[in-house]
């Protein structure tokens, strides 16, 4: 659309104002993070954060977890993706619907739904031992993810031939599980890894469903700070958001090569 | 990404029927379909049934008609109020942001600045985010203190509490905005100079244009985007806990401690909360793809 005419006094001012909206909260959490010792400005909240045990212990717990929900999700959600774009594109709204539900029903409803329906003493009971939770807060985060990564793989499945390069590939002698790996996946690794950063970003930052599900990950860690620390909550706030860049960062990067490397087809 | 999901909702055409049967390429679906039923639609499933059963599991309306009690009535006014007070804030502001700088004449880097920064506001929600407001506008917060410093303005003394109803609503705009500015971009981008051209032509203000072309083209996409950050505030559970624990009576946060340790000391009252929070969020969601779809009759 054409420039607005005149004054560009208003597209400015709230720029400015979305600006200043947008940036002091990080400006002030990252002031406040370094007031821990009167008097000075120092990193002693990260040195103590960084130092804790339990920081440790669970940010390594969700990142684990995240791997899991990542590896599973992708397991999941790209064979499935490539089969409807072959052979079923009659089922896509079925399935998009579907992969759009976690939008629509809120964590905190999946969740109790969950313990209602893995509960200890029901025919599949998840929540009964802490690795079988686990595996349940996995799956519970592979269903969360789902929108994002379907998307992910959807868009880049579409942006390829993906009939021509599988009947090539069968008319060459190839088996399902050599097409998947050694012809579909190499085309869609940028898709699938910026679903990947997206669901670390999000499984990283996840309260709800690990606090009742009781398990020990960060979520539940930062709500332990937060509710009895003055100081490390802003610390743990700017390192949330710096995972929180670096997820997305990465996902900009893989979506440029990629674009670099259909444009150099 | 939020913008994802929008592209993701505007496509979605909602249910169909169930696929023909007769052949096995049906099969390689069936792993996604087993998931989806175990992990997301047989649990939500229970809840709704278990919603409708007294404690014998016996049928009844009872858990539903309880939910009119004043403070369950109460905690889905506020998280209603709260919603829309986000929503409404987040989409005006987000509109008029995504506006700026995409028909607003501004540098043209701004735009793929906004957008990244956008997406990473957009998911930097729950309990760093809260965090992040109390360094702010908390009793010991930077803006609290430069106010009263500098300006010799006391925020808390002129009745401003980030616990609060306010302080939660100025503390969602961190992610509805953004989520509106990534939504409402691409219908921006829709708006065909040619209509403007035409409406100045024909004489008419940059008041008349918007009033008469450029917003009743908008608007289904408008307040489909507004319903979306509606839902996508009603279901936020931790950036509520995190600011104010348990205090603050919002439905989520009721939800949660009843989950926690029955508060409601009745098992299937909880169901029928999750009941009502289902049936909101897919009404809301619900009309935001049916406006989507009609907003897009004149965007392409």
């Amino acid at each position: 659309m054409a420039a607005v005419k005149g004054s560009r006094f208003g597209p400015w001012l709230a720029l400015a104002i979305g600006t200043i909206y947008f940036l002091v909260p990080l400006i002030a959490t990252f002031e406040f993070s370094l007031r821990m010792e009167r008097g000075v400005y120092s990193f002693e909240a990260y040195r103590v954060v960084l130092a804790d045990p339990h920081f440790q212990a669970s940010f390594s717990y969700s990142a684990v977890i995240a791997v899991a929900t990542i590896v599973v999700g992708v397991l999941l959600v790209a064979p499935t993706a490539y089969w409807i774009e072959y052979k079923l594109r009659r089922l896509r709204p079925v399935v998009e619907f579907i992969t759009l539900l976690p939008l629509v029903i809120p964590a905190i409803v999946l969740v109790f739904g969950y313990l209602r329906t893995y509960n200890s003493s029901s025919l599949i009971p998840l929540t009964a031992n802490p690795r079988a939770t686990d595996l349940l807060l996995t799956l519970g985060y592979v269903t969360l993810s789902l929108p994002y990564m379907y998307r992910a793989v959807d868009t880049g499945l579409r942006s390829i031939d993906v009939r021509t390069l599988t009947e090539a590939a069968l008319s060459l002698g190839a088996g399902w599980g050599a097409i998947l790996i050694r012809v579909i996946y190499p085309n869609i690794r940028a898709a699938i890894l910026s679903g990947a950063f997206l669901t670390f970003a999000i499984v990283m930052g996840e309260f709800t469903m690990a606090s009742l599900l009781d398990r020990p990950a960060f979520g539940p860690y930062l709500q332990l700070i937060g509710a009895n620390r003055a100081y490390e909550p802003s610390a743990l706030a700017i390192v949330a958001f710096i995972v929180t860049w670096a997820c997305m960062g990465l996902i900009q990067l893989f979506g440029r090569e990629r674009r670099a490397a259909m444009a150099g087809r | 990404m939020a913008a994802d999901v929008a592209q993701i909702v505007s496509r979605a055409p909602g249910p169909r029927l169930g696929p023909r049967r007769g052949s096995l390429a049906f099969l390689g679906a069936v792993p996604f379909f087993i998931f989806a039923t175990m992990f997301l639609i047989w649990p939500t499933f229970g809840l709704i049934i278990g919603g409708f059963q007294d404690a014998q599991g016996n049928f009844t309306l009872d858990n539903l008609r309880r939910l009119a009690e004043p403070t369950i009535l109460n905690a889905y006014w506020i998280s209603i109020e709260i919603s829309l007070a986000s929503a409404l804030g987040g989409a005006i502001f987000g509109f008029l942001l995504s506006a700026s700088v995409v028909i607003g004449g501004l540098p043209g880097w701004l735009r793929p600045t906004l957008m990244t920064f956008c997406g990473v506001a957009s998911n930097f929600a729950g309990l760093p985010l809260a965090f992040a407001f109390l360094a702010t506008l908390g009793r010991t917060g930077l803006v609290t203190l430069l106010l009263r410093n500098w300006l010799h303005f006391d925020l808390y003394g002129a009745g401003f509490n980030v616990l609060s109803f306010s302080g939660l609503a100025v503390t969602y705009l961190y992610f509805q905005i953004p989520l509106m500015v990534l939504i409402v971009s691409p219908a921006l981008d829709g708006l065909k100079r040619e209509w403007r051209e035409a409406a100045e032509i024909m004489g008419a203000s940059s008041w008349q244009y918007w009033r008469r072309v450029a917003i009743p083209i908008l608007w289904p996409s408008l307040l489909g985007a507004t319903l979306l950050l509606f839902a996508n505030s009603f279901g936020a559970v931790a950036t509520a806990y995190g600011l104010t624990g348990s205090s603050f009576n919002l439905i989520t946060i009721l939800l949660f401690a009843q989950i926690r340790g029955d508060v409601l000391h009745d098992q299937n009252l909880g169901y029928a909360l999750a009941i009502g929070m289902i049936a909101l969020t897919a009404l809301s969601n619900g009309a935001y793809i049916w406006l989507r779809a009609r907003g897009e009759r004149w965007l392409r």
